[in-house]
């Protein structure tokens, strides 16, 4: 196994965090607004295969993306015959920390949904503003700092991620390995300490950073929404 | 020209715990709702607006078929044409008082007239939650005004205004919207409101509508004691869902 380079690892986890919280959006909007604002058959099982990554085994949750994603899974041989092949690439690990941090993503949007009164919305509908323009001028603006806040929980999440990204992505050196693969590499590395410590702070800095962005997104959100503490 | 106005409604509402029937025809260009706290005020607004999906039945304004469950006819609140005024206001807190009042037409000029109009011309840069309860009110009902509806709801539109200016505003509105061809549907506990806005008033209560005089809602007699009588009747579950009625 080759050493692992620190700053190899911490750009490549910032980039993996990057793209789980830009590629997930489109879903967690989508997904969070479902499950907040409509009722339908099958919400429960879907709210249940949302949150499934949370308390699954990181690894199982890893192996059955593999297992969907490999040569001979049932989207991975359609890929194939396209000429692409995901597991243990970039995209692998994206995929992995994405789906791993899908729960929180869709929780905080779900909860900004439902913390939204629908009647903003139906307010702009008198007003002779149709749905889709209402999203895009009440609701999305009203929402944006919780949506910010769920984006930035995700990208804290595909930091600490290990377990799905070792299976489906592996643990290759400046493509996959990120600073949770790059310090259990290190640990069993004889010269390992001092690359191990400057990955330690990295990840402790990044995680701080994320979480403290959160939580003045979330206050942001509830002061946007006009809401205080215990509304 | 002002177009023939004619409103009429049969709307079958069904809450989990009761019902209501509503049933309504009038010409009256003002319209006033008035009835016991939980009698299903606002639901009958919000029902008009086109905002109210478990009301079921038929809706027609001035000859247009708004609602026809039977025909599977609904048109939707943006195309109706309604200014809906809701009680607690509902300004977009994203956006500053100038913004909110131009939301459907932005036009610099109107905006300016509708803030001096309203008496709000100095708060045109503030946001929402720097307002008191009756600048909300105010804001609201130019936002609507501004929409260019055909029919104005309003939901208790003045509780928040002191007695003075209460008069000042209903009696402007009732000029402006008889300029403008406007039409009214309110609801208010406020007698004077009534009195100075309404040309027909229909007691809401028991699930029921029942035309009554206007005068003797001004003069107050009939309807408290109507009141005092339906008071009983409301329904549990408006009374728990109608988050801001007093």
């Amino acid at each position: 196994m080759s050493p692992a380079d620190p700053a190899s690892a911490i750009r490549l986890s910032l980039q993996v965090g990057l793209w789980c919280a830009v590629l997930g959006l489109p879903a967690a909007l989508a997904l969070g607004w479902l499950l907040a604002r409509r009722s339908f058959p099958g919400k429960a099982l879907l709210g249940t295969a949302v949150l499934s990554p949370l308390v699954l085994p990181p690894v199982v949750t890893g192996f059955l993306l593999l297992e969907l994603l490999g040569r001979r899974g049932l989207i991975g041989r359609a890929l194939e015959v396209a000429g692409i092949h995901v597991p243990f690439t970039f995209a692998a690990a994206v995929l992995a920390a994405m789906v791993m941090g899908m729960p929180l993503y869709v929780f905080a949007i779900r909860t900004v949904f439902e913390a939204l009164d629908p009647r903003y919305e139906e307010v702009s509908w008198t007003l002779g503003v149709p749905p889709r323009r209402t999203f895009l001028r009440v609701t999305l603006p009203l929402l944006l700092p919780g949506i910010g806040a769920g984006a930035t929980l995700a990208f804290a999440r595909a930091l600490g991620e290990f377990g799905a990204t070792a299976v489906l992505a592996g643990n290759v050196e400046g493509r996959t390995r990120t600073i949770a693969l790059a310090v259990y590499t290190l640990l069993g590395a004889p010269d390992g300490a001092r690359a191990t410590r400057w990955l330690v702070l990295g990840s402790l800095a990044l995680s701080c950073g994320s979480l403290a962005a959160y939580e003045a997104l979330s206050r942001w959100q509830r002061r946007r929404l006009e809401l205080r503490h215990g509304d | 020209m002002a177009t023939e106005w004619r409103l009429e409604l049969v709307l079958d509402i069904r809450f989990e715990s009761c019902a209501m029937r509503l049933e309504l025809d009038s010409r009256a260009r003002a319209l006033a709702i008035v009835g016991p706290s939980g009698a299903g005020k606002s639901t009958f607004l919000r029902a008009l607006a086109g905002l109210e999906r478990r009301a079921r039945g038929r809706i027609v304004a001035a000859g247009a078929v708004w609602q026809d469950d039977a025909c599977h006819i609904h048109v939707p609140a943006w195309q109706r044409r309604v200014g809906w005024v809701p009680q607690d206001a509902l300004l977009f807190p994203h956006l500053d008082v100038r913004r909110n009042l131009g939301y459907a037409h932005p036009d610099v000029g109107e905006v300016q007239s509708m803030a001096e109009w309203l008496e709000i011309a100095p708060l045109l840069a503030r946001r929402p939650r720097r307002l008191s309860g009756g600048e909300r009110q105010r804001v609201a009902l130019g936002r609507a005004l501004l929409s260019r509806p055909r029919l104005l709801l309003l939901d208790e539109p003045f509780a928040a205004l002191d007695r003075p200016l209460r008069g000042r505003v209903a009696a402007r509105l009732a000029s402006f919207c008889a300029e403008r061809d406007i039409r009214l549907a309110l609801v208010s506990h406020y007698e004077e409101d009534v009195a100075t806005l309404a040309d027909e008033t229909w007691m809401l209560a028991g699930g029921r509508l029942v035309p009554l005089q206007a005068q003797s809602v001004a003069g107050g007699e009939q309807p408290r004691g109507l009141a005092a009588q339906t008071r009983n009747a409301a329904c549990p579950a408006l009374a728990s869902r109608t988050r801001t009625e007093p």
